[in-house]
């Protein structure tokens, strides 16, 4: 016990004295309360902490007492399903304790210390163990196998090992030089996991969105930044993406952001179904929320919290998708710390390491063969929201990420005014992962995908080059070519790429049911510009039934997709026989 | 965290806003503070940074005359907290919960923390409860839900505080439950605040009120209390007395720029025009304290006024607000200028929790629809505007011209109105707009929502929300 005091507080931060022996990022509790703090600044007995909690009513001369441990996650069954705040706290132990506000002080460990799970040893006694290696297994969820591995840091030769119910406490056996085997272990959030290497990317993350998967695929273990502005539906795009996305594991972190919006989470989140597995998707994810209004120091620390977990489920071998929004409220958290700090500011007041910390964040995304045996290939997908001020890309944070992240989903103002959902500027957008995901979406989906890519990227371009000459001239005095072109744009931006979030079979697209309306998209441009060859007139052909034939197919159940599809071709069809003259 | 009080006797220095101690051991950051001074009555502050050296204490009045060597101050070992209470409705008080209507200091039923610890996300409930305002631009096409926070956007002279009056008066409660309004006025004028009170007292409304003013000429610091002060207060009454309190608080532009006034005073790092660099978390722990909590009858709901600097949505202030809040409802200065009142541009504007609040059971079951048709030709409609500026209005194709007649007779007499509509009228009103135009232009709606309309079925709203006042 340390005789640290504090002699200074100040917002999130608190400085004491008589600190001495104290580590960098070391845990520390504050106060009569215990509030959760970090070390953050040594100069020589005197430490400056960032504190987790709010700091209301902390007194100059309360004691500090030092832990000896970094901010960790207890790593292990039970994450699956759990709310938690950006320390690692589950919010509804919490409540328990505290009631409808959240209070400061409240201990509350991550995982349930008294459930018991049924373990079933993988390995016998005198089997020798690396680092990595699954000793185990554990029905964590239905569907999900919790895959018990040796910690990173352990190695030896198995002494003991148990079947039976355990909680996260108990021993489940012994190493030869004595070391307990547990079900759960302790990592340091801001570290990340070690893997056995890193490898090449093999398949697009899939996410049920049309825009996404047909123009601007991500790989598994890529990263991606989507900036926005406000009202242009990045929350939406983050929240379809944790419901539909072909991953085994989603950890969302709300960070910075709305309670409403949680709260929304957490009421539908639990009654909605995985497309893919048909369990519920609660089953598959692990919930980070820090609102805008909880303390700012733990939002800094939530988005750590959130990608170890992942890591976590990466290393048992499984797809795991992270949902950071925003990176921007971090950002923010930062800055805010360093000013009170004192640092000399960088741009827009953010500290110059801005860039190294979000490129270091970033980095924790990648598919990996993770350490021990059996082999098992496992990917963190990230996937980050960032709320540029003013909808103003140039900004720091928004920079930063595109320095680093695999694709740039860019959300535009204007678009989403149209009501154009998601509201995703395809001239400004990019995906580094074109290569990987084009082959495989050749290979398992449609040979054409990638000439089908082009083809639909190239007419989004000629659309905007012409209605900026027919804002000048009027859309009436363009040639019949032109026009056409403008109409087939309009067809495939509403039908194709605009996508309903709300609507029951059109929230999640399967990639299948996405080249199928891009094919029928670029099916109706090519028949009517024949038509137009043979001298028909622009007038006389109609493209409004193609128009409803295709918004059938969009929102048409599984079952009804190829007689949708079929009528769709019958109006296409319909195109080639118009008549030249009247 | 009640401690004893302790008074030193002459503070070390004072700069603006702020004041300096020297050695006050045992102080605690958030303390509430008292400042005597020879001949004046009691100030009083806040400590913002407590330190073993030197504290700081915010001061919440006006500082002239203050010398800090000749002041007593004060630690009272108290955190900043207020009364509220069931007997504070049809009250005016300062902005820190001192009366000006002449009447006693209440007893009040609690004493209430200012600053309130964060609702723990899991104990939110969804908001989903349509509140009828009568304003058809509101109702029909950014539907208010209970719980949400909907700010106004509004610039330099246009009618923002009227509209909210009339949100004020206007607004039931779906099912007739108890309801209340708490305002707070930040560095608004005398004017402006006169006019308020009159069109509340006329209304009858001022009695189911509770009024917390901090006019312009009031201390400018006094700003970042007024806020916290009615929400504690709409917080009592919606989770303790179970009523469905709105929450009017204007001018936020105000109160952003005492933030920035304190931050400059501490010699802090601006960050965007001058504005601290945690702007965006302070006016969150304003904003979130809007909601309904989980098992509990009552809700805050709350209407922001933001005044744009020079009409720019980007500027900070609005910037910062609409990504917390739940949407925005945009005044136009052109609609404005053309006598259309409420003058909200409704293309801009939107309410994040609409979805939540419309359908069968609450609105009518073909809203979602209705609006998103109305919005496409209207969006459309006023894009046909700009292109007919430049090619003139018969340059445009016939579609567009449809559009754009449109566009014009849905400002005046859609979002133009003179009087409160229930939203029975707001559907029906929309519905004679589209009906001019032929059913090509009508994508948006499934035949079988125009045919019942044509039918005369679907307009029929699902309840009527009854009467309270």
């Amino acid at each position: 016990m340390s005789a640290a005091r504090i002699v200074r507080v100040s917002g999130a931060l608190a400085e004491a004295t008589g600190a001495a022996g104290a580590s960098l990022y070391e845990l520390v509790k504050v106060g009569k309360r215990g509030l959760l703090g970090e070390v953050i600044r040594i100069t020589g007995d005197r430490i400056t902490i960032q504190i987790y909690e709010d700091t209301t009513g902390l007194r100059v001369g309360e004691s500090v007492a030092l832990t000896g441990a970094a901010l960790t996650v207890t790593l292990g069954p039970g994450l699956l399903g759990s709310v938690v705040d950006g320390v690692g706290r589950p919010l509804p132990h919490i409540a328990e304790q505290s009631g409808d506000f959240i209070q400061p002080g409240i201990a509350a460990d991550t995982l349930d210390a008294v459930r018991r799970w049924r373990f079933t040893p993988a390995v016998r006694i005198g089997d020798p163990v690396a680092a990595g290696n699954v000793i185990g297994t554990v029905p964590e969820r239905p569907g999900i196998e919790h895959r018990i591995m040796v910690s990173p840091t352990m190695s030896g030769r198995i002494a003991s090992i148990s079947a039976g119910e355990f909680t996260i406490r108990d021993t489940i056996g012994t190493l030869e030089d004595g070391t307990p085997l547990h079900l759960a272990e302790p990592w340091p959030v801001r570290q990340p996991r070690p893997a056995e290497a890193r490898v090449p990317a093999e398949r697009p993350f899939i996410t049920g969105q049309r825009i996404f998967d047909f123009l601007f695929p991500v790989a598994e273990g890529g990263s991606v930044a989507v900036p926005g502005g406000f009202g242009t539906g990045k929350t939406v795009i983050e929240q379809s993406l944790a419901k539909f996305a072909e991953a085994d594991i989603v950890v969302y972190i709300g960070c910075g952001e709305r309670g409403n919006e949680m709260a929304e989470v957490l009421n539908e989140f639990p009654r909605l179904l995985d497309p893919h597995t048909g369990r519920s998707i609660m089953d598959r994810s692990v919930l980070v929320v820090n609102t805008s209004n909880m303390p700012v120091a733990a939002r800094e620390a939530s988005v750590y919290l959130g990608v170890t977990v992942a890591e976590y489920y990466r290393d048992m071998g499984y797809r795991v998708a992270v949902m950071a929004d925003s990176l921007s409220r971090w950002g923010e958290a930062l800055r805010e710390i360093a000013a009170r700090l004192q640092e000399m500011p960088g741009e827009e007041g953010y500290p110059t390491y801005l860039g190294n910390r979000l490129a270091k964040f970033y980095e924790r995304a990648g598919r990996i063969r993770a350490l021990g045996k059996p082999e098992r290939f496992g990917s963190l997908t990230l996937i980050s929201a960032v709320s540029p001020p003013g909808g103003d890309f140039s900004e720091p944070v928004t920079q930063a990420s595109l320095r680093v992240a695999g694709a740039l989903w860019a959300l535009d103002a204007s678009l989403a005014h149209q009501r154009q959902f998601p509201a995703v500027d395809w001239e400004t957008s990019y995906s580094l992962h074109g290569g990987v995901t084009s082959r495989w979406f050749a290979s398992h989906v449609g040979a054409d995908w990638p000439e089908l890519r082009r083809a639909t990227l190239e007419l989004l371009q000629q659309e905007r080059d012409l209605r900026e000459i027919a804002g000048l001239i009027g859309p009436d005095a363009l040639q019949d070519p032109d026009r056409l072109l403008l109409e087939s744009a309009r067809l495939l931006r509403e039908t194709v790429l605009g996508q309903s979030a709300y609507d029951p079979h059109d929230a999640h697209s399967p990639v299948e049911k996405t080249y199928r309306l891009a094919s029928l998209a670029r099916a109706a441009y090519q028949v009517g510009l024949k038509s137009l060859q043979r001298g028909v007139p622009f007038e006389r052909l109609d493209l409004a039934p193609v128009s409803r034939a295709l918004g059938l197919v969009r929102r048409a159940p599984p079952a009804e997709v190829d007689a949708r599809a079929a009528e769709a071709e019958t109006a296409i069809r319909a195109l080639e026989t118009v008549e030249a003259g009247p | 965290m009640t401690t004893v009080p302790r008074t030193y006797n002459g503070a070390e220095s004072a700069a603006g806003p702020l004041i300096y101690l020297r050695h006050t051991p045992n102080v605690a950051v958030g303390e509430w503070v008292a400042i005597e001074h020879a001949g004046t009555p009691a100030r009083r502050g806040q400590v913002i940074d407590a330190g073993n050296e030197i504290t700081v204490v915010q001061v919440l009045e006006e500082t002239i005359g203050l010398s800090p060597a000749a002041a007593r101050v004060t630690l009272t070992g108290d955190v900043a907290s207020v009364i509220v209470g069931r007997e504070l409705l049809g009250r005016t008080f300062n902005g820190m919960g001192q009366p000006l209507d002449g009447l006693p200091a209440p007893i009040g039923d609690a004493l209430r923390p200012i600053w309130a610890p964060p609702l723990n996300p899991v104990r939110r409930a969804r908001p989903a409860d349509f509140i009828e305002t009568g304003v058809s631009a509101i109702d029909g096409m950014n539907t208010l839900v209970r719980g949400q926070k909907l700010p106004v956007f509004s610039g330099p002279g246009l009618p923002a505080l009227d509209l909210a009056a009339d949100i004020v008066e206007g607004a039931r409660a779906p099912h007739g439950e108890p309801f209340a309004v708490v305002f707070a006025g930040i560095g608004i004028t005398a004017r402006e605040t006169q006019a308020f009170l009159e069109r509340f007292q006329r209304s009858g409304a001022a009695e189911r009120a509770v009024l917390y003013l901090n006019e312009a000429r009031d201390p400018t610091i006094e700003r970042l209390l007024a806020p916290r002060v009615a929400l504690a207060q709409a917080e009592f009454l919606a989770f303790e007395a179970g009523m469905q309190v709105l929450v009017v608080i204007a001018d936020m532009a105000h109160y952003c720029e005492a933030l920035r006034e304190i931050a400059t005073a501490r010699e802090e790092i601006p960050g965007r025009r001058g504005y601290p660099g945690y702007m965006y978390t302070d006016l969150a722990s304003i904003y979130e304290r809007a909601g309904i909590i989980v098992g509990r009858p009552g809700s805050v709901t709350q209407i922001p006024i933001i005044t744009m600097p020079d009409d720019d949505i980007s500027h900070p202030i609005p910037d910062l607000t609409g990504y917390i809040t739940e949407g925005q409802i945009v005044l136009s200065r052109e609609l404005h200028r053309r006598g259309v009142f409420p003058p909200v541009d409704v293309l801009p504007s939107l309410s994040r929790l609409m979805n939540a609040g419309i359908g069968g059971g609450k609105t009518v079951p073909e809203h979602r629809e209705w609006s998103d048709q109305i919005y496409a030709v209207y969006a459309r409609g006023r894009e046909a505007r700009l292109m007919a500026a430049i090619v003139g209005e018969a340059g445009l194709a016939e579609s567009d011209r449809r559009a754009l007649a449109f566009a014009q007779t849905f400002e005046d007499e859609f979002v133009g109105q003179t009087g409160r509509r229930t939203l029975g009228e707001t559907i029906q009103t929309g519905w004679r707009l589209l009906e001019t135009l032929p059913r090509e232009d009508l994508g948006r709606l499934s035949d079988a929502t125009w045919q019942q309309r044509e039918r005369g079925l679907a307009s029929a709203p699902t309840h009527h929300a009854p009467r309270t006042e």
